[in-house]
């Protein structure tokens, strides 16, 4: 013994080792029946949890499918988008972050906030975009910075690009963020909040021929959401790709020849109902819809007195003025009526009961038959016919062109325009139709209206004697290797069973309105080709006090719907100028336009020589009658 | 000084299972801190180091007769004591909350120390005083003054985890010496009204929404609830099997906390599975159980309190931090003996597994 310690025993205290050592199995029994339950009952459902936590499935977005003309010119095609997202689970600092993204990209920081917190309250770890539409070089000074900007990610989408600008916006549409009350329907509930998709035009009817399959890829993510592996991905497809019945020549030509002019222009193949040309001016930009919108662009087209926005071929409403005088000519003729040698004198106005209604001259027009009647735009000749025929009459005819409903065009919100019966106004406005009423409606005011696109059926079914057309934008829808999906051939609505010889009488009248001295379109005469037409000038407001001084919102539309060749007709324009004030001169000059330009294109009419330098040359109205004033629409803008 | 009985008395299964326990340990350590890159020495390596020092301190700790901890333990307990004092000071008044001291050449974790010192204390104390039919209130006042100072001391740094240790080490040793059934159940009928006045009267709301988060931390799943519901879905998702070596998700992926020293086991339970967690499981319980084995065998009433003591460390530091892995007790920073990395562990653990051997070897000189 060392130190004379005193050792004491402890044979006393063994027993309650024994004890212990119990409560020490018993402590490693609990931990055991613990990982029991985790590991073996629980173990599915916690791996699930272990599984969720790491994967993340991405939607791939799917290359929308390009939009050709005719002749496979490209209208609408794809190039990449880069855009700035961030996880906000993953930020460290975001004033520290956005600070640095305003510093180092020059972005807008209050654009970045109020896009971050719009995308508050998505799922963990989903990128919210805060700058869409940034540059190449932007994407590298990211990627440069990348580990000083946790949280932040470069998207890369496809978007729309435009090779012709705001060529044919208004057919073509525009692309943007689904919204959330578009989520909510059926039609898109295959979408993610964050997809693009067409929003009007082409990119909305066809949405789902162009939108494509969205592929998916499965990764890996850490606990801070970043980006490991991936596991596992479906390719997305492409989307089907349209070929139009548009010409895109005949397009740019008709959009140059209004100018500065609002209004709207259709072009039809008389034969098939194939849109060729579907103008609606001014445009607008739609890449801009895609993308940030300059707020100043944005105000320009709220503010524009034209209203770039509207799509004035498929939806504006105008009365159809003297043109529907052909309706009215027709229905005579079918009603035996009139015929071709009837006459009635015209002394400036017509006289029902107490009423008078003017004629556009004044001074009358003498005693004319159904030809100098069109060709001068009699407005007395029709005001008696009209008022033998009744409006209910005139309606039953416009109706049979199509008139009066949609055509069922293949855009979305077609309008049907507006024929009035007895029974209309009795439902309308609960009131009788008055005898006076029904003048103004054979001259295509009062009530009527009209969307262009009628009209150029209506133009249209006239020139193929009677055959309504469903007027169509798709030729062929193509998939991603060149097949043809589906293809568009010609769909009769209806035809009219009017009799020819009442045809070959109102187009006789039509050819002389254009080619004949006094008719009132000759400025969409062409010398090469003869063109049948009809022009109108409708009025916006009733009273009108002297003329050519109103505001511009007050003016009258002009209006032109004419076809060519006059002896077997390939095309039918229906043009309307808005507050054009005459048809004759705001009107017809830019139907001749497109009738030239598509026989032009056709080799029917040899292509004036073009000067480099100025393309605007050949634009030169080679076929104005000489010694006709050439007043350039644009002239008239204001 | 070195008598060649020592040599052969010396227990050879003890030192075998700890350096098996610890290797499996640097094998989940090279995984759990797999996906890190530190600057330097990877950590595997790191706690080799260590294991190695740990080594060094059994080596010194077996060479003397535990008996001088006898005459020295009031020593080391008061010098301790001043330690935690000083800590708590200079912590104060240069970085906050600290547990660290600097010692110039070394920095050392008195708290740490306190561990072992209480055992000592407390051994020594009750080498004098065992009444044979167990303690009553009156003979625990000196004892619970002995614990109750350091405690509060290291819970004012603040670190709860270890001040709850130190508590439970010295109840455990108070157990084996024995306390009456009476004092007993008087403890618990004072401890109940005093949390229920605590709880009615003086808690705020904000106070007691922390305590129940602390002990149900699904109350919080985003906040700090957030970790230890991770720890459990890794812990679970290794099934019976387990997903493999390197082949944990939730730890590469850093869903764990912590993950190469408190929730180390977690990481392990995830790659090795139910079978694996078995046999760590038994490894640990093995090792305590030889602890109170060498207590059991250990002629000497000073040898058998300071094993009971040691075993008893091991025992709460295994059972603490298993169960706050898989989520069986609140979340408290309590590191696994010979699993977690970390030196401060490695030292004590092994200064504890030198005394066990200490007294083992020394068991048939007396």
């Amino acid at each position: 013994m060392k130190g004379g310690r005193v050792v004491r025993e402890n044979r006393g205290l063994s027993k309650r080792l024994i004890k212990l050592s119990f409560c020490v199995a018993a402590g490693f029994f609990l931990l055991l029946t613990r990982l029991w339950y985790l590991q073996i009952i629980k173990a599915d459902t916690l791996f699930d949890l272990s599984e969720s936590n790491r994967l993340r499935s991405v939607p791939v977005a799917a290359c929308r499918g390009t939009i050709l003309d005719r002749n496979g010119v490209v209208l609408v095609s794809n190039s990449p988008s880069y855009s700035l997202a961030v996880i906000p689970q993953d930020v460290v600092n975001k004033e520290a972050l956005i600070d640095s993204l305003v510093r180092l990209l020059g972005l807008d920081r209050d654009e970045l906030l109020e896009r971050w917190e719009k995308g508050k309250g998505r799922a963990r770890y989903v990128p919210i975009v805060v700058a869409a539409g940034i540059t190449r070089d932007q994407v590298e000074l990211l990627e440069e910075n990348q580990f000083r900007l946790p949280g932040v990610d470069v998207e890369v989408k496809p978007v729309r690009l435009y090779p012709f600008g705001t060529m044919a916006a208004h057919l073509m549409g525009y692309l943007a963020e689904v919204s959330d009350q578009e989520l909510a329907a059926d039609r898109y509930q295959h979408y993610n909040a964050g997809d693009y998709v067409g929003k009007n035009g082409l990119e909305k009817s066809y949405e789902n021929e162009l939108h494509g399959t969205d592929g998916g890829r499965r990764i890996e993510v850490d606990a801070r959401g970043h980006y490991l592996r991936t596991i596992s991905e479906t390719n997305p497809t492409t989307g089907n790709s349209l070929e139009l019945t548009i010409d895109k020549n005949l397009q740019q030509s008709a959009e140059k020849a209004f100018g500065q002019e609002a209004g709207a222009a259709v072009a039809l193949d008389v034969n098939s109902g194939e849109v060729l040309a579907f103008v609606s001016n001014p445009g607008f930009d739609p890449a801009l819809f895609s993308g940030r919108m300059p707020p100043d662009v944005w105000k320009s087209y709220l503010e524009d007195k034209r209203h770039p926005l509207e799509n004035k071929a498929l939806k504006g409403q105008y009365p159809p003025g003297s043109t529907f005088k052909i309706i009215t000519a027709l229905a005579g003729l079918e009603e035996g009526l009139i015929d071709g040698k009837a006459t009635v004198e015209c002394t400036g106005s017509y006289k029902l009961g107490s009423s008078k209604f003017n004629c556009w001259n004044r001074h009358g027009h003498g005693v004319v038959n159904l030809k100098r009647a069109l060709k001068e735009s009699c407005d007395v000749y029709f005001y008696e016919l009209g008022e033998k025929l009744g409006v209910d009459r005139i309606a039953k005819y416009a109706r049979l062109f199509g008139m009066g409903k949609p055509l069922g065009i293949d855009l979305d919100n077609e309008r049907g325009g507006l024929i009035p019966t007895m029974e209309w106004k009795e439902k309308r406005f609960h009131k009788k139709w008055f005898p006076g009423e029904t003048p103004p409606v054979a001259i295509g005011q009062g009530y009527v209206l009209a969307t262009p696109i009628q009209l150029a059926s209506m133009i249209a079914t006239v020139a193929n004697n009677g055959t309504v057309y469903r007027p169509h934008l798709v030729k062929r829808i193509i998939d991603p290797d060149g097949r043809t999906v589906k293809e568009f051939g010609p769909e009769i609505i209806a035809k009219t069973g009017l009799r020819p010889e009442s045809f070959q009488l109102v187009k006789e009248g039509l050819f002389a309105v254009v080619n004949e001295p006094k008719g009132t379109g000759s400025m969409a005469r062409l010398y090469e080709v003869k063109v049948a037409g009809k022009t109108g000038t409708s009025q916006v407001v009733k009273l009108r006090d002297s003329k050519g001084n109103e505001p511009y919102q007050f003016r009258d539309h002009a209006l032109f719907v004419g076809f060519a060749p006059y002896d077997k007709p390939e095309i039918a324009v229906a043009v309307v100028v808005e507050h054009g004030e005459h048809g004759g001169s705001a009107a017809a000059p830019i139907a001749g336009k497109i009738l030239r330009t598509y026989f032009e294109e056709k080799g029917v009419i040899a292509k004036p020589v073009r000067h480099d330098a100025s393309a605007a040359g050949s634009d030169k109205p080679a076929a104005q009658p000489a010694g006709q004033p050439v007043q350039l629409p644009a002239g008239k803008a204001d | 000084m070195i008598d060649r009985r020592l040599f052969t008395n010396f227990d050879w299964t003890l030192f075998l299972l700890v350096l098996l326990i610890a290797a499996l340990g640097v094998v989940n350590i090279y995984s759990a801190a797999y996906t890190y890159a530190p600057v330097g020495t990877p950590y595997f390596l790191r706690q080799i180091y260590w294991i190695v020092a740990g080594l060094g301190i059994i080596a010194t700790v077996c060479s003397i007769d535990y008996h001088i901890f006898e005459d020295t333990a009031y020593w080391l307990y008061g010098g301790m004591l001043f330690l935690l004092v000083v800590v708590l000071v200079v912590g104060r008044t240069s970085m906050g909350a600290t547990r660290w001291l600097n010692l110039g050449i070394i920095t050392i974790q008195p708290s740490e120390l306190m561990k072992i010192i209480i055992i000592m204390a407390l051994a020594r104390y009750f080498v004098d005083f065992v009444p044979p039919d167990g303690l009553t209130l009156r003979d625990l006042l000196y004892p619970l003054l002995l614990v109750g100072i350091p405690a509060l001391l290291i819970m004012k740094q603040p670190d709860l985890g270890t001040a709850l240790l130190v508590v439970m080490i010295a109840a455990s040793m108070l157990l084996y010496v024995g306390v009456r059934w009476k004092t007993v159940a008087a403890a618990l009928l004072a401890a109940v009204p005093t949390v229920w006045l605590a709880w009615t009267r003086y808690l705020r709301d904000y106070q007691k929404n922390r305590i129940l988060n602390f002990i149900w931390p699904e109350r919080d799943p985003l906040g700090s609830g957030y970790h230890i519901i991770q720890s459990k879905i890794a812990v679970g998702s290794g099934g019976v099997l387990g997903k493999g070596f390197l082949m944990g998700t939730q730890s590469h992926l850093r869903f764990l906390p912590e993950q190469h020293t408190d929730f180390a086991f977690s990481v392990f339970a995830e790659e090795w599975g139910f079978l694996g967690c078995l046999v760590v499981l038994l490894l640990y319980m093995v090792l305590v159980l030889w602890g109170l084995g060498i207590a059991s065998r250990c002629n000497d009433r000073f040898g058998a309190l300071l094993s009971v003591g040691v075993s008893a460390m091991l025992f709460w530091h295994i059972v603490v931090n298993i169960g706050m892995v898989i989520g069986l007790f609140p979340v408290v920073g309590v590191p696994l003996p010979l699993f977690s990395y970390g030196g401060t562990s490695m030292i004590t653990t092994m200064t504890g597994v030198g005394i066990l051997l200490n007294v083992s070897m020394r068991r048939f000189m007396f």
